[in-house]
């Protein structure tokens, strides 16, 4: 569905030269579901914008949907649906002719139009606004009717740039339901942008954490986790246990720290799969004798993947 | 061989008739905010009118010279529909600025529309109350002892719509080249506006200006746009000046389109 090659993108502002994306070379197959993650300025909006045929590339080469994007952009635009990052509802429509235009503005006929913008009222839990100003709405209202706009024409390629920004968790909620179904029904394939750490993590199935313009992993999120941080598990015992714990613990896991306290010491160790480790490991320490006063098991969020990957924490920077 | 040549024609008639259809679309979007705000129709229909009232009276009284208040209308009417449609159309812009800030008009690029038409559909809307707002204050004017020659003022409108879409055009061009600094195409627009509404004109007669002031007015389009409407106005197809505004209107409508068109995809929002 997509193929790009040593994508770039850069900006002239004043004497300044911005270097958005660095070479991204990506490939999406259809069907896929894709959440693009990284900090504010890392380049992701302008991925899409490119890949959406409104910026032109600096260099490099991007296919979507079959159709080069510097060659033929209006061809690219017929065949895919994107929501931007900004407010795409006009504030000063109403909702009901926003939805019947942008229908129009695909192709839809009246009747077809009609439906569809009903269905989407009904989904995106818009009812009742049908005849609101766009500017009456609330934030979260306007994001949801930005996302039926951009649905209307049904696109067999979806792009949105943080879709659930500014949503509460029920309709956050609703939103995945409907692009999860999206996938399922009629096989979509959705690539979208995404600062909440947990949406990418539990929703899409491919992660792609891009940094200062490049891409710097991309792969499954249970994969990233596993690769780049792992389970984590802390057991603290006192310090007369400690060299029997250095024992058990050197041999069920690695990259093993000490934090020592008074009359006792957390030890903490990295193991493959935490929760079948965890049992065994106090069990071991049990056998030896080992009086474990308390032991936790973390798990690995995205947040310590990008945190393994560039040394930054990508919370510090999304609250920004 | 024959395939080849056929689907091409037929893939050039799709496009011809859908840049129509893509005009039509954009035009409509933009006039439900006008027929969803009747107020604000109510409202532009009455301006014009304020300023005929406000205005006639006194030229009336400055050009006393025996010919009565019927031939001060007819001389000065034509100049004001001109200068309704170069306001409206030349603050268009704004529109488009406004929309371009909050994300809206990202989203409509992102559609197949084609470019030319989100130029021509916004500005079309734009005259379509200036074509109400010309005939109610015509109308308005013939008790008063204005001729009314309505095919002469259809063919004026005719222009006059050519010549807006060219002035829309330009200014969506300005509104995008200064989408960093709004008070930048305010500035631009007025300092504009004013001297090219002076220069034609459109209020007073400037064969009484001096000489550097009609040279000027000769490069100006506008000038022969006012000049056109005014012998229409007054009963006559059969003058050059008419031909001069055709051309006039067909030159500033091919320079618009095509710098506003350059500027929508060259430029990035
Ligand atoms: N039109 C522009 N002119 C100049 N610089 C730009 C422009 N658009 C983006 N940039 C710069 O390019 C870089 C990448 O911006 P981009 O919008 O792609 O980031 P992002 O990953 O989408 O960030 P966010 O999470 O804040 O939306 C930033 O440094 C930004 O300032
Ligand atoms: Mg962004």
């Amino acid at each position: 569905m997509i193929h790009t090659q040593q994508l770039t993108r850069t900006f002239e502002s004043g004497k300044e030269t911005v270097e958005a994306v660095r070479g991204i070379d990506l490939d999406v197959a259809e069907g896929e579901l894709v959440a693009f993650l990284g900090p504010n300025g890392a380049g992701k909006s302008t991925t899409l914008r490119m890949l959406t045929s409104l910026l032109p590339p600096t260099s490099g080469t991007a296919t979507v949907a079959g159709i080069d994007v510097t060659a033929d952009p209006a061809g690219v635009r017929s065949r895919i649906g994107y929501i931007g990052q900004k407010d795409g509802a006009g504030h000063n429509y109403r909702v009901w002719d926003e939805l019947l235009m942008q229908g129009r503005f695909y192709g839809l006929d009246k009747q077809r139009a009609t439906e569809r913008a009903d269905e989407l009222l009904g989904t995106l839990d818009l009812e009742g606004m049908k005849m609101r100003k766009v500017s009456t709405l609330s934030g979260g209202q306007k994001r949801r009717l930005d996302i039926a706009l951009g649905l209307i024409h049904e696109p067999a390629l979806l792009f949105l740039d943080e879709p659930s920004t500014g949503m509460d968790p029920q309709n956050r909620a609703n939103l995945w339901d409907h692009i999860l179904r999206l996938r399922e029904e009629f096989g979509t394939t959705i690539v979208l942008t995404t600062h909440y750490l947990e949406e990418a993590d539990t929703m899409a199935e491919r992660v792609v954490v891009i940094d200062h313009g490049r891409i710097i992993a991309d792969d499954t999120a249970e994969a990233l986790k596993a690769e780049q941080a792992g389970d984590r598990i802390t057991v603290t015992v006192s310090a007369d246990d400690l060299p029997t714990t250095r024992e058990v613990v050197g041999q069920a896991g690695t990259e093993v720290e000490e934090v020592p306290a008074d009359g006792c010491a957390a030890i903490s160790f990295r193991v493959d799969a935490g929760p079948v480790a965890l049992p065994r490991v106090l069990h071991a320490l049990g056998d030896k004798g080992v009086a474990v006063n308390a032991a936790t098991l973390k798990q690995p969020t995205l947040d310590d993947v990008f945190l393994n990957l560039t040394g930054r924490s990508l919370r510090e920077g999304a609250e920004a | 061989m024959s395939t080849i040549t056929d689907s091409a024609a037929t893939s050039a008639r799709m496009a011809r008739s859908s840049l129509l259809g893509d005009i039509k679309a954009v035009w409509t979007r933009e006039t439900l905010t006008i027929l969803r705000d009747p107020f604000s129709l109510i409202f532009s229909l009455i301006q014009p009118l304020v300023f005929l009232g406000l205005f006639a009276p006194l030229l009336a009284g400055v050009a006393d010279d025996g010919l009565g208040f019927g031939s001060t209308l007819q001389f000065f009417l034509p100049g004001v529909v001109v200068m309704i449609t170069m306001f409206g159309t030349s603050m268009t812009g704004a529109n488009l600025q406004f929309e371009i800030m909050t994300g809206a008009f990202e989203r409509i690029l992102a559609t197949p529309l084609a470019r030319q038409a989100l130029l021509i559909g916004r500005a079309l809307k734009e005259l379509t109350p200036l074509v109400v707002q010309a005939l109610i204050i015509t109308l308005v004017a013939v008790p008063f002892g204005f001729d009314l020659y309505p095919a002469h003022i259809v063919l004026g409108l005719l222009i006059l719509g050519v010549f807006g879409v060219g002035v829309g055009a330009l200014s969506y061009a300005l509104a995008i080249a200064t989408r960093k600094n709004e008070w930048a195409f305010w500035a631009v627009q007025q300092s504009l506006l004013f001297p090219l509404l002076i220069l034609s004109g459109m209020m007073l007669p400037l064969e009484t200006g001096p000489d550097w002031m009609q040279a000027l007015s000769k490069v100006n389009p506008l000038t022969y746009i006012v000049d056109a409407e005014r012998v229409l106005f007054s009963g006559t197809f059969d003058d050059s000046a008419v031909v001069y505004g055709i051309v006039a209107a067909l030159v500033t409508c091919a320079v618009g389109l095509w710098v506003g068109v350059r500027t929508v995809t060259k430029s990035i929002l």
